[in-house]
């Protein structure tokens, strides 16, 4: 106990600063993902074809082992000599999160009862105004389910990103193993968890309050 | 006014659901559609507000061929209510109500305004209700939300597909009461699907009964029930369309043609029932001996003399059965 304490007078800071990075990293990740993933599958469900091509792709995507796809970032970005650091560790994370953002967002819309969006046409609303009104509104709860998976997918691979040099917890836990140094790996490790923890009760907490209280169910 | 002219409809796959129909709605008035499940109904319902295409033939709508008009306009000036009530659950029941007039652009007071005066017609408080959601009210309530909903920017055209077909029958009795009364207030062209045979008869100023997407006969409900055109008609009212054909008349017409019997006054046992109510209703209350003597009141309360089952027997024979021309309910 006694050297844990003494561990965390020296590291505190450290470790609260590398988890203001990777919360930085994962939330401008997120934030591009929702840009691309609500809109993308919202316009699915007009699209059946390419629904399934879509959602295919994401799957895939979410398959490919989290370190070998940072590793063919290096490359790919290398190119516009970006190859390590925050912008290949970013979209890499944008890519993992857009299945279960697209996936929810699609499935919600679709699950939307056919007398609901009826009665929405036939009182005369336009596309948009479904949409805005009823369609997104009672497909909220779906929609914010994939998000919160997103993030807390993401925090855990965010982890990742530090063997491409893009900082973040990850650094601690690397550190620890190349060192042998278990209050490295369980400090990064705990502290994780607990970003992961505090992420899903916010956006729970998002979720229940702007949930219509009568689809909370 | 509604006309369909040769309307037809076929789904992709081939199946035509709706075949070369031909029939006006008049203003003001209600039409029922009738007939059994997969007849169509539904499908010629919504072929009216463009829910559906039309494949061939046409519908004007106050003489404009609805082909011709804006999609989105067009159902803006046509209530729309359906089984499920498709309240949204997002909304509140205020909200609901008005969502036609928000997207009208009405102004906020007038909007609310609007929505006590609907909620008055249903005798539901605007105060207590508005705030709430759908799932905080009855089954009965909610479909009379949707009902209200429909009427909300006064559309001069209302489609109604089975409206209070999920009710029990007691409260459904009552909410069609509740309609009618509304209706002869507010006077909207009605069409009104049903595949309930007391519904339609009480419902219709005119039924079309369809078998297979075509028109067997569009008539008012007597003229159906006394004079069914072919088998189909004749064997879908069944036998006991005589007595269905009671529902049209009321205690008044009975007394008008053959008179009410004389009051005991040594009979104890006595209710009274209003002058008013129709025959099929008073039928079984007589059949259900709720009393000794059955007195017939009027509006202030006067006994204007007795019914019995005998004399209901008695008009049902001369007058339904031999004769005919039936007296408007009302
Ligand atoms: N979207 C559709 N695609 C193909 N066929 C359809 C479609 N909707 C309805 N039909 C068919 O068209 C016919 C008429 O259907 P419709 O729903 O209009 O009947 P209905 O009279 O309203 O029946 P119910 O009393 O059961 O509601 C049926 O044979 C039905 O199977
Ligand atoms: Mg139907």
């Amino acid at each position: 106990m006694d050297k844990w304490m003494k561990f965390l007078e020296v590291n505190a800071p450290r470790i609260f600063d590398l988890a203001i990075e990777h919360t930085i990293l994962v939330g401008l990740a997120i934030l591009v993902a929702l840009m691309i993933g609500v809109p993308l599958g919202i316009y699915l469900t007009t699209n059946d074809y390419l629904a399934e091509t879509v959602l295919q792709i994401a799957s895939v995507m979410l398959t490919i082992p989290s370190i070998a796809l940072f590793g063919i970032m290096i490359p790919v970005f290398s190119i516009i000599n970006q190859g390590i650091g925050f912008v290949p560790a970013f979209v890499a994370l944008v890519l993992y999160s857009q299945l279960p953002i697209i996936r929810n967002t699609y499935t919600a819309i679709k699950n939307v009862s056919p007398e609901m969006r009826d009665a929405a046409k036939g009182l005369g609303m336009k596309t948009s105004q479904r949409l805005l009104r009823v369609e997104i509104p009672n497909a909220f709860p779906i929609i914010m389910a994939g998000i919160r998976t997103a993030v807390v997918l993401n925090i855990g691979i965010g982890v990742i990103a530090a063997y491409i040099g893009a900082g973040g917890l990850g650094v601690l836990i690397t550190q620890g193993i190349s060192r042998g140094d278990n209050y490295l790996i369980i400090s990064g490790s705990i502290a994780v968890a607990i970003l992961a923890m505090i992420a899903d009760g916010i956006l729970l907490f998002i979720q229940k309050r702007y949930t219509p209280k009568s689809i909370a169910n | 006014m509604i006309t369909f002219d040769h309307t037809t409809k076929t789904y992709e796959g081939g199946v035509t659901a709706v075949n070369g129909v031909d029939f006006t709605v008049e203003k003001g008035n209600i039409v029922v559609l009738l007939g059994p499940s997969g007849c169509g109904k539904t499908t010629l319902l919504r072929m009216v507000n463009r829910l559906e295409t039309i494949s061939d033939g046409s519908i004007t709508i106050d003489g404009e061929d609805s082909m011709s008009l804006d999609q989105i306009a067009l159902r803006r000036k046509i209530g729309y209510v359906i089984q499920s009530n498709g309240l949204f659950p997002n909304m509140t029941i205020e909200e609901n109500v008005m969502i036609v007039p928000d997207l009208l652009g009405w102004k906020k007071k007038e909007k609310r305004e609007r929505f006590n005066k609907l909620m008055e017609m249903i005798g539901l408080s605007g105060e207590k209700f508005g705030k709430r959601y759908p799932h905080e009210l009855s089954g009965g309530q909610q479909q009379r939300i949707g009902v209200i909903r429909a009427l909300a920017a006064d559309p001069p055209v209302m489609l109604m597909d089975e409206p209070f077909g999920a009710l029990d029958p007691i409260i459904r009795e009552k909410i069609q009461d509740e309609f009618l009364q509304i209706q002869r207030e507010v006077k909207k062209t009605i069409l009104f699907v049903s595949h309930d045979i007391d519904e339609a008869i009480k419902m219709a100023d005119k039924i079309v009964l369809l078998r297979g997407g075509e028109v067997m006969q569009y008539d008012t409900p007597s003229e159906m029930l006394v004079r069914p055109k072919n088998e189909f008609v004749r064997e879908f009212f069944g036998k006991d369309r005589a007595i269905k054909s009671l529902s049209l008349h009321t205690i008044k017409t009975l007394q008008e043609v053959i008179g009410l019997a004389n009051i005991d006054d040594t009979i104890e046992d006595t209710i009274t029932i209003h002058v008013r109510h129709d025959l099929r209703n008073t039928l079984s209350m007589l059949l259900n001996q709720e009393a000794d003597q059955v007195v017939v009141v009027d509006d202030d309360d006067n006994r204007l003399g007795a019914i019995t089952i005998d004399l209901v027997q008695k008009y049902l024979h001369f007058e339904i059965k031999a004769k005919p021309t039936l007296v408007q309910k009302g």
